[in-house]
């Protein structure tokens, strides 16, 4: 029996810059995750996760991954995830300093 | 030291411009990841969570204060001004952009360097006691070996694609300071009872979901033999090796499904028949590459003016206590600099650093600097008297932290700060331990004491050999730390013992500060160190300072 399906959205590296990056509901790719597009039906998320695949000259090992409505967009469930919207937490790099 | 012939140049700069192109071909779109992905990881190219990793090799740990310098100028110019070194005597840049590190390699190549086999299923960087050359118990130096192995093993046409990576690394004295014993193959310098010098050769040592201590395949193997009992052991580990499961694919798991004594007969025929082709030119060579390792020239000089600022000065006395080793010259002394700041994140150096340790090593160590694989830099060849200014310009860089070998001293991975792989993050626990003991002043106290940390079980971070090992795990989405005990990474090497469930991310200093305490109460005097009492006392003890909540439920 397969587990119901919990919504998502389609997460990637950037080619160039290696970071993390999400896809909007416009098929573009964004630095910050509440801009992405929340999948809440499991056949377009699939759908999602197909074009990807066309776009390997833009980003990189794109997968889907569970995340949560909140007031200001989709937001992570898990701990990794959080940490890629953030950056590490020994140097103020990476996205919490919008670099 | 070993500098570049025009084979090993050509080589190298070949290598670059190979992969400027294939960086092109990618940015143009007309390679994929997957054609690429091969191709980047060949070169030490690693995609992370937040960004490229570049992994560059420093071939038994040994660098000259001109490539210490161009790393400097690597992390400053295409990074973010700092590089993390490793226990695999790597050094990692966290934050390339693709396209830049075609720049970056050929800024290597210019020193002699690049990021060749520091990734993939090839016989990777050969590590080394980072004392090589200046332990006052070694037998020889071990670096021409190593080298030797590294010429033999880069490009190898029949090593490019075996069941799985392949790590050897190599010391020159029976003191064990390289984990030989959790490598593919380790090797061992001993002497026979004719005196002359060889190897022990120890096979399928390994530490990942498996660890498992490697095992004595030769007791004594004549050091004019080493190359074609190498060669005889990976080609028939290519052979034998499981290639249908990479967790089972590694020679640790060959060995121990095979049995030692069919391996060891395999590989003692295949090494008959290459032995007669090998011929000799292997130790001409050999002899040529120990041409460049020759000992610095040491001078005579007094010491009274190190005992003098030893006597006037409490700090110098105490890092001088901890960090310093015997060396074998009258006079001189190893230096350790720590790279383990209290709440810095160990084994990361930022370029002004570097280039203090560069400026240094190249004023008074002979122009040598080393990396260990406890993630410190080694100033391998210091006379006593220039060490009042060593420590006086490590101070100012903030490099003259007292604690090598204490509990601040630890080992950590990147573990999810960094690593695509992690389950947990391991730097902010290093941290957090190393700021917590120095709070209580109690690392002198307590003394020797290894604690290693990995982010996942990869073990990247050597738990498994930590005397204290801490392994992040991921529990129902919440970080978890599995504690193991008595874990020991010389060459009397041991696999720690799990001492029972995991703690979350706000239990793991006070457990650790519990069995700290349980241990300072149980030893038999400041001399027994933490691994000697868990070896006198077992895991019960410790288990009840862990768990009281368990034990007073048992008493109940
Ligand atoms: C992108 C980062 C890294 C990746 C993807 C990675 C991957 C891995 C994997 C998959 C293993 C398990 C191999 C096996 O059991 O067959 C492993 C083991 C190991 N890695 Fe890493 N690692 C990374 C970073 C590091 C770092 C930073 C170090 C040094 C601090 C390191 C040193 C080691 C060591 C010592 C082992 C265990 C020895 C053994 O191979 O059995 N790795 N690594
Ligand atoms: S142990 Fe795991 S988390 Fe740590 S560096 Fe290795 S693969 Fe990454």
């Amino acid at each position: 029996m397969s587990r119901p399906f919990t919504p998502k959205v389609l997460t990637a590296n950037d080619l160039i810059e290696g970071d993390a990056v999400w896809l909007t509901a416009d098929e573009t790719w964004s630095r910050d995750m509440a801009d992405a597009e929340l999948l809440e039906d499991e056949a377009v998320a699939q759908e999602r996760l197909i074009f990807s695949l066309t776009q390997s000259d833009v980003v990189v090992g794109a997968y889907l991954v569970d995340a949560e409505a909140s007031p200001a967009g989709p937001v992570p469930v898990h701990f990794r995830e959080t940490f890629r919207t953030r950056g590490p937490s020994n140097y103020a790099h990476g996205k919490q300093v919008g670099a | 030291m070993y500098t570049y012939n025009d084979f090993d140049e050509n080589f190298v700069r070949e290598r670059v411009a190979q992969f400027r192109a294939q960086v092109e071909r990618r940015l143009d779109r007309s390679l994929t990841e997957d054609e690429f992905k091969p191709l980047r990881l060949m070169n030490g190219l690693y995609l992370q969570l937040h960004a490229y990793m570049l992994r560059v090799a420093v071939p038994y740990g040994t660098l000259s204060s001109k490539q210490m310098r161009q790393l400097a100028y690597l992390a400053e110019r295409w990074d973010k001004g700092y590089g993390h070194f490793t226990t695999r005597q790597n050094i990692q840049y966290n934050w390339p952009k693709l396209k830049d590190v075609p720049d970056m390699l050929d800024a290597l190549a210019d020193v002699g360097m690049h990021a060749i086999q520091t990734s993939g299923n090839t016989i990777r960087n050969v590590t080394a006691d980072h004392f090589a050359g200046a332990a006052a118990d070694e037998i020889e130096d071990p670096r021409p070996v190593a080298e030797l192995l590294r010429q033999w093993s880069t490009d190898h046409p029949e090593f490019q694609f075996l069941p799985r990576k392949f790590k050897i690394a190599v010391t020159g004295s029976p003191t064990d300071r390289a984990v030989t014993k959790a490598h593919d193959i380790g090797l061992r310098m001993v002497r026979n009872d004719a005196g002359e010098p060889g190897f022990e050769v120890i096979v399928g040592g390994g530490l990942g979901r498996t660890p498992m201590i490697g095992k004595v395949i030769r007791a004594f193997l004549p050091k004019a033999d080493l190359l074609p009992y190498c060669e005889a052991i990976v080609s028939v580990y290519n052979l034998l090796g499981r290639r249908d499961n990479k967790y089972k694919a590694r020679i640790k798991i060959t060995v121990a499904e095979n049995g030692l004594e069919k391996i060891q007969n395999l590989v003692e025929t295949r090494f008959e028949e290459l032995k007669r082709e090998f011929n000799g030119f292997d130790q001409e060579l050999l002899f040529s590459i120990e041409a460049q390792f020759q000992p610095p020239v040491f001078r005579d000089a007094p010491t009274a003016a190190f005992e003098a600022y030893r006597a006037a000065n409490p700090a110098f006395r105490s890092w001088s206590d901890t960090n310093l080793s015997d060396h074998r010259a009258e006079g001189y002394a190893i230096v350790s600099v720590s790279i383990k700041k209290h709440g810095a994140t160990p084994g990361d150096a930022t370029a002004d650093q570097m280039r203090v340790l560069a400026d240094l090593a190249e004023r008074y160590g002979h122009d040598e600097l080393r990396i260990s694989h406890e993630q410190n830099v080694i100033l391998p060849h210091v006379h006593k008297s220039d060490l009042p200014a060593i420590y006086e310009g490590l101070r100012e860089a903030e490099l003259a932290t007292a604690n090598i070998g204490l509990v601040s001293d630890i080992i950590a991975c990147p573990g999810m700060d960094y690593c695509a792989l992690a389950t947990a993050r391991s730097i902010p626990i290093a941290q957090e331990i190393a700021e917590r003991f120095d709070e209580l002043k109690l690392e002198h106290e307590i003394g020797e004491l290894k604690i290693k940390i990995s982010g996942c079980i990869n073990a990247c971070g050597h738990h498994h050999v930590g005397h204290i090992g801490i392994l992040g795990l991921d529990r129902a989405g919440v970080e978890n730390y599995q504690i193991t005990l008595g874990g020991d990474g010389t060459e009397t090497a041991t696999v720690g013992e799990r001492a029972g469930p995991g703690f979350a991310a706000d239990q793991i200093v006070p457990a650790i500060e519990r069995l700290i305490a349980a241990y300072l109460d149980i030893r038999n005097d400041s001399d027994e160190t933490f691994l000697q009492t868990y070896r006198r006392v077992g895991l019960a003890p410790f288990k009840a300072a862990l768990y009281p909540e368990k034990e007073a439920q048992n008493a109940a």
